[in-house]
């Protein structure tokens, strides 16, 4: 990754145009021209380096149901259960974390029925509780990264 | 008609066109010179209604941003904290608020309860490049909004099981929930 790709994630992580050529217009602010854009953009995903491009939904304006989970895995126990909980769609992201709730993972289905459904299979099929802990209030989110 | 002029506070007020354009968008814009026209393709619609409903859906909140969303880990910020503190019930909204303020803080939300085994009410993201990095931005926000003697934990992030694309089901046109 060099100066003109960080240049790239910076100012794309700030939005990006509605117009015919968003790409052309884009690239001229950074000082490069659209296919170089494009070029750079697919070689950033390909590294992975971006996981998205295109829009951050509020997922519950679309009518979508979201919810943080916890769980509470045994290490011995971890390398099942991550298997069986990430094996549904409906898991977004999952992350272990250093405590005794060691299994946090983000769920997204369209209803909160689902949600519920996709819980309680988790935990039957783990044999191990789901402490479901969706958003209550909302203070700050801006999932901006200066690189 | 301008679409524009229309209220939009909840799913019901998204139009079959507009979840075929969820449908489509979802996954990524396309990486050619006219994106908008080739997702115009994908959900019947011309380049200009697409950019006229993306603008939409932006002036009114559905689309947060349109952008790039970055991996951080792979952007070295390799400590990646959740940080948790049990706040008053009548405090948690004013401390969200001097929390969320934190240009470091990236996601500020408060949570219900799990009593007995998890009494935490207000949680928030903190990345850094290393643990030390995040502890000290801990530390400052104790110090800035006084609450160095509220419970709290931090909890760094060991592995990274799953992280996929989209965040949301993929919605059926004409389903209204």
């Amino acid at each position: 990754m060099d100066d003109i790709d960080r240049a790239i994630i910076n100012a794309l992580q700030d939005g990006f145009p509605v117009c015919e050529r968003p790409y052309a217009a884009a690239a001229e602010k950074i000082g490069i021209d659209e296919a170089e854009l494009l070029r750079r953009l697919a070689a950033l995903r390909e590294q992975n380096t971006i996981s998205r491009f295109g829009p951050l939904f509020h997922a519950e304006r679309l009518g979508g149901a979201l919810t943080l989970a916890a769980m509470r895995i045994p290490q011995q126990e971890m390398e099942r259960v991550v298997a069986l909980v990430n094996a549904h769609p409906e898991v977004a992201h999952n992350y272990e974390r250093a405590h005794v709730f060691n299994m946090w993972f983000v769920l997204a289905t369209e209803t909160e029925a689902e949600l519920l459904a996709v819980i309680q299979t988790i935990e039957t099929e783990t044999g191990y509780p789901v402490y479901n802990m969706p958003k209550l209030e909302e203070y700050y989110l801006n999932l901006r990264f200066a690189v | 008609m301008d679409m524009n002029a229309l209220p939009r506070t909840s799913a019901d007020n998204l139009t079959d066109a507009d979840r075929r354009l969820v449908a489509a968008i979802q996954h990524g814009l396309p990486l050619v010179s006219h994106p908008y026209a080739v997702l115009g393709d994908q959900c019947g619609m011309t380049e200009e209604q697409v950019m006229t409903r993306l603008a939409g859906l932006l002036a009114d909140g559905t689309i947060k941003r349109l952008g790039v969303v970055v991996r951080h880990r792979e952007l070295g910020y390799r400590a990646n904290a959740m940080v948790v503190w049990d706040i008053a019930d009548d405090k948690v909204s004013e401390l969200g608020h001097c929390i969320g303020r934190f240009e470091f803080v990236t996601l500020c939300y408060r949570r219900p309860r799990r009593l007995p085994a998890w009494p935490y009410n207000l949680f928030c993201m903190i990345h850094g490049q290393d643990r030390d990095a995040v502890l000290e931005r801990v530390r400052q926000i104790e110090q800035h909004c006084q609450i160095a003697d509220v419970p709290h934990e931090v909890l760094f992030s060991r592995r990274r099981f799953k992280q996929r694309g989209a965040i949301y089901a993929p919605l059926q046109p004409g389903s209204n929930t």
